[in-house]
């Protein structure tokens, strides 16, 4: 494991430009008004980032080479959507799809 | 959800989300303590970093040895949505002070930005720093506590995998994705669905040679720069 040192300037790195991205908008936009190209482009950053980092998880990189399938992730993804279908609740979401990966582990061997 | 901006009535609307922050923080102290990551390291970076996507990818970076600087990089560029979520907000509180601008700011999380959307249908498009502050307050120290409890369970929870625990992550963002599919009024529908589609097809062709801590990155910038061409071309 990395020294202590470097995991606290990591998390304090991270925790700086994390602050400036929030307050940024805030302390400017009380002066300036941001250019509609810019929030035309930045619109598209949530469901782009979310979907991202959802589907990396389907897949196993080999560098170089196509990526294989992570199939416990991609099978436990299907109860996952359904329900947040259903459910349109983010904690049921997370629920369903922790215990449909932990079956698919535990039960099945996967 | 009414149309009263009050402390006592931010508490109770918070309640539904201090759940999830419960869950999400306990998986995240518990994967932070099976990654070799000390109890007080993970509840500080719930403090100071305070971004669950972000904090999950600082860990498994830091588990494969990543340089500090791609480390911060990527927390940023995950986190980067907050510049979108406090760019919309912001203009509600602009008669407020700049002190109490940048304590809003501050503590802004998904969670706290879509209620505060809700709420501005029930108070005739208008927000309050009491009512926001107790939004973002309650969020954080459930946020902290229970990534603290995590870490300590950590101890005897050696291998959450196991569990499944790992996969709190991904279906968080399976979850937050469609709430903001069907929530988010200023992007069509269909077009939503074409830059997911895209952003599937990127993921698989970029995935071949682009390293894994630049692969969302990457992705997102092509994704976004896809949906305003096809806007522009075809909506």
């Amino acid at each position: 494991m990395v020294s202590s040192s470097f995991v606290f300037f990591t998390i304090l790195g991270s925790g700086i430009a994390t602050w400036l991205s929030r307050i940024m908008p805030f302390v400017i936009l009380k002066k300036f008004q941001l250019s509609s190209g810019v929030i035309e482009f930045l619109s598209f950053v949530p469901i782009a980032i979310m979907s991202a980092l959802w589907f990396e998880n389907l897949f196993i990189q080999h560098l170089g080479h196509l990526p294989s399938l992570d199939m416990p992730n991609l099978l436990a993804s299907l109860p996952t959507v359904l329900s947040a279908l259903i459910s349109k609740n983010l904690l049921v979401t997370v629920v369903v799809g922790v215990i449909s990966l932990g079956f698919l582990r535990l039960v099945l061997g996967m | 959800m009414n149309n009263e901006l009050t402390v006592s009535s931010a508490a109770r609307e918070t309640l539904p989300t201090v759940f999830g922050y419960i869950g999400i923080g306990l998986a995240y102290g518990i994967v932070g303590k099976a990654s070799g990551i000390s109890p007080l390291m993970i509840t500080l970076m719930s403090l100071i970093t305070y971004g669950g996507a972000s904090q999950f990818i600082i860990v498994s970076m830091l588990v494969t040895h990543s340089p500090m600087i791609s480390i911060i990089l990527s927390a940023f560029l995950v986190n980067s949505r907050m510049i979108l979520m406090s760019t919309t907000l912001a203009p509600y509180f602009k008669k407020e002070s700049l002190l109490k601008n940048i304590i809003l700011g501050g503590l802004v999380t998904d969670e706290s930005f879509a209620l505060g959307m809700n709420k501005l249908n029930f108070t005739d498009r208008k927000l309050n720093f009491a009512w926001f502050n107790t939004v973002n307050w309650f969020a954080y120290t459930a946020w902290a506590a229970a990534s603290l409890v995590g870490a300590l369970l950590g101890n005897f929870i050696s291998d959450p995998e196991k569990f499944g625990l790992d996969f709190a992550l991904v279906a968080m963002f399976i979850g937050l994705l469609y709430l903001q599919l069907i929530s988010d009024k200023s992007i069509k529908f269909k077009l939503q669905l074409i830059v997911v589609a895209f952003v599937l097809v990127a993921t698989y062709i970029g995935i071949i040679f682009i390293p894994a801590n630049l692969l969302t990155l990457v992705v997102t910038l092509l994704a976004c720069a896809f949906g305003v061409v096809i806007k522009h071309g075809f909506f």
